[in-house]
């Protein structure tokens, strides 16, 4: 962690669009009906307790953090070698530098490094299913991984997660913490599964389905995959809510 | 008409329940990764302040203790003062304020360390009483929730923030009970009867 400032400015979040987010009940997704807040939210604007957030900085990074293949005994995972890249925004279309972004994930035959998974496919020695990076000062980031598998879930009978690598991404302020999920390009689990359907908006479940990316892919080594992630944006204006004189 | 053109938020997905194969890899034991987890700690050795020790549990709407969630901490130093991007100056050095915390695998209970933060200004200058932003992410939890300790033996009735709140007997939700000298519980309930209270800011 370092001191320096790593937003652009400060300024009040903007309020989160809760029908374009998954709301908290979502019987589809059966584990949600007992851990969905029943009360409504207390909604009120942004304080710098939200405003600021955590810094981080270069040096807590590993020179393989960022690639899955590589970083758990550095020899080659196996599996369809990708480059997930894209950008961190935020909702003014600003790239967010020096964020901390996290992936964790399945590996080729869908099976997670966890002891609560306990699923057929074996795990891949080699593999460890976790990498990380900062965004750079034009908000870009990179991994190089694996494709994961599809997996079966208990839910339904036979509820299958689509191919997802897990994102968590800070802002330069608390309240812009998010994790999501990225999905791939003509992936027909996509429009099965329980907990993409969470979310009410095609439109909405578009924006994480990453397109195959075939500028960025390595000839004779590995296809790639674009995933922009956008954190919520900050009010840009002088006339602030403020008390005259602060 | 000109078009506005905002991106939209990306959606939010769960955590799940591997959250700690991304997060926590050590704490699961999946070492070799990284040297040592992120957020260990959001003090350092010579951090100025009152030590305190905060534990809780969350439950879910059927009573069950959650083993499987992962809690985000983001707090003020002493002084009152974040340790990054805050606009009014440099915070103590030993304090990075941020902490990555997760319920016991067998027992569900969690534990942060830290010191008491200091009071912080609302937007419209009044001083909010003193406290720790969490953010709670699980399995079956959609969107991560943000939610507030605040502490017993603190003046919370001047808070700004939690005069918002109508329902006044669902304030105590967000107060730390102290247990001992520098001991506080702070049980976290996601639904039903006594439900904690969650926020949206
Ligand atoms: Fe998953």
């Amino acid at each position: 962690m370092t001191q320096n400032k790593n937003s652009v400015d400060g300024g009040t979040l903007f309020f989160r669009d809760r029908d374009w987010h998954p709301p908290a009940l979502t019987p589809g997704y059966k584990t949600s009906t007992t851990r969905a807040p029943f009360r409504p939210l207390i909604a009120m604007p942004s304080t710098l307790s939200e405003e600021t957030g955590p810094a981080f900085g270069h040096s807590m990074f590993g020179e393989l953090d960022n690639n899955l293949i590589l970083n758990f005994t550095g020899q080659p995972a196996v599996g369809e070698r990708i480059i997930l890249h894209g950008r961190i925004l935020d909702e003014n279309g600003r790239g967010v530098p020096g964020v901390l972004v996290e992936i964790w994930q399945a590996n080729a035959g869908g099976r997670y490094r966890h002891k609560k998974d306990g699923y057929l496919a074996p795990l891949d020695p080699n593999f460890g299913g976790c990498g990380r990076t900062l965004s750079r000062p034009d908000g870009s980031y990179e991994f190089l991984t694996i494709r994961p598998g599809a997996y079966p879930w208990p839910n339904r009978v036979n509820d299958w997660r689509p191919m997802h690598i897990h994102i968590s991404v800070f802002g330069s302020g608390f309240g812009q913490r998010l994790i999501t999920q990225n999905y791939f390009e003509g992936d027909p689990l996509i429009a099965r599964c329980p907990i993409v359907n969470t979310i009410g908006k095609e439109e909405a479940i578009r924006a994480l389905v990453a397109p195959l990316d075939m500028n960025r892919a390595l000839p004779m080594d590995c296809l790639a995959y674009k995933f922009d992630v956008v954190l919520r944006g900050r009010r840009q204006s002088f006339f602030e809510n403020k008390r005259e004189g602060m | 008409m000109q078009r506005l053109d905002y991106l939209k938020e990306t959606p939010s997905q769960t955590a799940g329940p591997y959250v700690h194969i991304g997060l926590t890899p050590n704490k699961l034991g999946n070492a070799g990764i990284y040297p040592a987890d992120l957020g260990e700690s959001p003090i350092r050795p010579g951090a100025k302040g009152e030590r305190v020790t905060i534990s809780g549990e969350v439950r879910d709407g059927a009573g069950m203790i959650l083993r499987d969630t992962l809690i985000e901490t983001w707090q003020a130093d002493a002084a009152g003062i974040y340790p990054a991007n805050d606009p009014r100056g440099a915070a103590d050095p030993e304090v990075t304020g941020w902490a990555r915390i997760i319920a016991d695998f067998d027992t569900g209970e969690w534990t942060l360390r830290t010191i008491r933060p200091g009071r912080v200004p609302f937007p419209d200058g009044r001083l909010m009483a003193p406290h720790i932003a969490l953010w709670i992410v699980a399995r079956g939890i959609n969107l991560g929730l943000q939610t507030r300790i605040y502490f017993e033996d603190e003046d919370n009735d001047s808070c700004p923030v939690l005069q918002r709140i109508e329902h006044r007997e669902r304030v105590r939700t967000l107060i730390a009970r102290k247990t001992a000298p520098g001991a506080y519980r702070f049980d976290v309930r996601l639904q039903g009867e006594n439900e904690t209270v969650f926020f949206d800011m």
